[in-house]
């Protein structure tokens, strides 16, 4: 009888130990952009598991196309994963409404929140409430080629103004080599022109009023004159050959091989400018950045960033270990070393340590400097009107539509969505 | 659909279910109709009778689907410009394939549908590029279209000429895309006019041959009205598939330059997936569903109903 109880003991602690401490964390992830991201990820959920017995975390990775599609149908269903990764913006938002999310405010204290940039939070919040965790953060940045530029005769430094890029483009084309660099198969590299022009003349509330159709919504003079800034850098035809049948990928090659003298691009450039080079290389030490320059009359401030926000959601009936792994994973030591290898710029505050390159930590503190951080307009928009947006730009570029045409058919898609 | 009983009357319907069971057909009727009934239901006419209720709604893919929007999504269709250039694009596709890809595949099969080994080896080489999968031979065409480093680039550097950005080009991007279609399948209807003309009897031939027929003569007058069953399935095929081409386009320019060369599939995908308008994406699916079913449909009628069966 005694052996029997302590049997029956045994077997319900067993029970109960095995239901506390079976807990599984599955992570949906893209396809890291750069080879040391999936290892990180792996070592991350590695040192959790071994801090805490019995829990696993598994992360699934899918590249950016089939994790969008994806998503929608895998949310709804009971396979959903407990934390996924997001882009923030209008994606978010839509699944925040449809109640696929869960929400982790209470999980924050403030003493949590503070080690987090406020942009951060901000981004991962819908209605006040927190649903999910921000890792890194992105920010755009005009890249140029110091050989090319100094052929030219120009000193990129001395560009502040819109007309002074313009004038340095020219004068780039002039002396025969190609001003800009341009992934246009993608579409959002020349949206990424777009938006910013839109975010240095109608300022970061002026965005916002129009995505919510105040003032006109996009159809709003200030995006007309986005737009004409737009066409007149397309008028310049300053990018290479062909570049509408370039993707990004390619195109960030192209320039690490010495093809062109400026890129718009994130951060993640100086990686892919050279992992995608035909030499390995990249431009090494030659490669340096502007920020993007100013718009006379523009409501925007110049301090202004623009670029993504990045981090984790957790999914409703989430498993109880999903949120304690985020902390874990954008911990001060993960952030840091996230930073180090080069994966990403972190967003954390005082994580910026790590980062050894000076062009990333320039970029970081910009960022963390900045007085609004811009999100990736076709990020920011969601889906459909993101979509718009960037056929807008593309479309501008080709000389297809107007100025007029673009902002009407950008706010005919907000008026649909 | 005519019944072949004429002008005898109509058993009743208790009579005939009697008349089958006496058959022992009833047994088997009850046993074997329902499971195909039922996977036919929910595999095929469900989805169809779902995504013609969703085409009515707007619908992110998330959330409950309430937001009932009426025929607005296909008064958005009407209108859209770029489902204009999609349809018009689908209808160059059929041209193309009606115009050059089946005269292409019926020239060459004429040539080489008699069994020597050296047909053999012809045959191989022309019907390749149909085993390809279709995803595959947009990348590997998309690097041959390439005027950077792919081979077009790389002749263009050759003879020291610009090289061409074709698929850049709103002009010929289109053209590029229609190439690769025809490539990939021509090889696949020549393969059905291979097997019809192997089956062109031989002493028709030879009477042809003593009534003094020219080479020809015995192509127009024998070969091919003995082979037009065939020449009539690969056009319906031809037909079907044109309206159904995307693998092929999302490769090579994904839609682009200036969203110019989709087909009503790409932009389905494009514009209701992609971008999450999955009540929209419906309301184009029921319009090709349409689409593909009304050519099926008046084929049959005018061309095959005419001509006797396939």
């Amino acid at each position: 009888m005694k052996s029997l109880c302590l049997g029956a003991a045994t077997a319900l602690g067993l029970l109960f130990a095995g239901s506390a401490m079976a807990d599984t964390v599955r992570m949906l992830a893209i396809e890291p952009n750069v080879p040391q991201g999936r290892q990180y990820y792996l070592d991350v959920a590695k040192a959790f598991e071994a801090e805490n017995p019995g829990t696993t975390v598994q992360f699934d990775f899918l590249d950016d196309t089939s994790f969008k599609s994806k998503l929608p149908t895998l949310l709804q269903s009971s396979a959903r994963p407990d934390a996924f990764f997001t882009w923030t913006g209008g994606v978010f938002n839509e699944q925040a409404k449809a109640g696929v999310l869960k929400d982790i405010s209470s999980d924050f204290s403030e003493a949590d929140r503070a080690n987090y940039a406020v942009s951060g939070m901000q981004a991962m919040s819908h209605d006040g409430k927190l649903y999910g965790v921000p890792m890194y953060a992105a920010g755009v940045a005009l890249w140029y080629n110091k050989a090319l530029v100094a052929k030219a005769g120009v000193d990129p430094k001395s560009i502040k103004t819109w007309d002074d890029f313009l004038a340095a483009s020219k004068k780039i084309k002039d002396a025969g080599i190609v001003p800009i660099v341009m992934g246009g198969k993608d579409k959002w590299p020349i949206a990424l022109f777009y938006g910013q022009l839109a975010s240095r003349i109608a300022g970061t509330d002026g965005i916002n009023a129009a995505d919510k159709g105040e003032n006109g919504g996009f159809n709003n003079p200030d995006f007309i004159k986005a737009g004409e800034a737009m066409k007149q850098l397309a008028d310049l035809d300053p990018f290479q050959p062909g570049y509408m049948d370039t993707t990004q990928p390619k195109a960030a090659g192209l320039f690490g091989d010495g093809r062109g003298a400026f890129y718009m691009a994130g951060n993640f450039l100086v990686g892919a400018q050279a992992q995608n080079s035909a030499s390995g290389k990249g431009l090494g030490d030659d490669l340096d950045f502007i920020t993007f320059p100013a718009v006379e009359g523009g409501k925007g401030d110049p301090a202004d960033t623009f670029g993504g926000i990045n981090g984790w959601l957790v999914t409703k009936e989430a498993s109880p270990s999903t949120v304690p792994f985020l902390k874990f994973m954008t911990n001060k030591k993960n952030q840091t070393e996230g930073g180090r290898l080069t994966i990403w710029l972190p967003i954390g505050t005082d994580a910026q340590s790590g980062i050894q390159d000076p062009r990333l930590r320039e970029i970081a503190e910009l960022l963390s400097k900045a007085p609004h951080h811009q999100l990736y307009l076709d990020q920011l928009l969601g889906a459909s009107v993101g979509a718009a947006l960037n056929d807008a730009a593309a479309q501008i570029t080709t000389g297809d539509i107007t100025p007029e045409e673009a902002a009407n058919l950008v706010e005919e898609a907000r008026e649909m969505r | 659909m005519t019944t072949m009983i004429g002008s005898r009357p109509k058993p009743s319907p208790a009579a005939r279910i009697a008349r089958m069971h006496k058959q022992g057909k009833l047994t088997a009727l009850l046993l074997f109709l329902p499971p195909a009934l039922v996977l036919f239901t929910l595999f095929v006419i469900w989805p169809i009778f779902n995504a013609a209720n969703l085409s009515f709604f707007k619908w992110t893919g998330y959330g409950a689907i309430d937001n009932f929007v009426g025929m607005q999504n296909y008064q958005r269709l009407a209108k859209h410009s770029v489902f204009h250039q999609s349809l018009w694009n689908s209808g160059k596709l059929i041209l193309a394939s009606l115009l050059i890809q089946l005269p292409l595949a019926l020239m060459l099969a004429l040539l080489i549908y008699k069994k020597t080994s050296a047909n053999t080896a012809f045959r191989l080489i022309f019907f390749a590029p149909y085993i390809l999968a279709e995803i595959a031979s947009g990348v590997i065409w998309s690097f041959i279209f390439d005027g950077d480093f792919g081979i077009s680039g790389q002749i263009a550097t050759a003879l020291g000429v610009e090289p061409m950005y074709i698929l850049a080009d709103r002009q010929y991007a289109f053209m590029a895309i229609i190439t690769v279609v025809v490539w990939k399948y021509f090889g696949y209807h020549m393969m059905i006019f291979i097997a019809a003309l192997q089956a062109v009897p031989a002493d028709l031939l030879e009477a042809a041959d003593i009534d003094g027929a020219g080479r020809w003569q015995k192509v127009f007058y024998v070969k091919l009205p003995l082979i037009m069953h065939a020449i009539k399935l690969s056009v319906f095929f031809a037909l079907v598939g044109a309206l159904q081409v995307f693998d092929i386009i999302i490769p090579l320019t994904n839609g682009g330059p200036s969203n110019s060369t989709h087909s009503i599939v790409s932009y389905l995908y494009t514009y209701g997936l992609a971008q999450l308008n999955v009540g929209y994406g419906s309301a184009v699916g029921v319009v090709l569903f349409i689409l593909c079913m009304v050519t099926a449909f008046s084929y049959r009628r005018l061309a095959i109903g005419k001509g006797g069966a396939l």
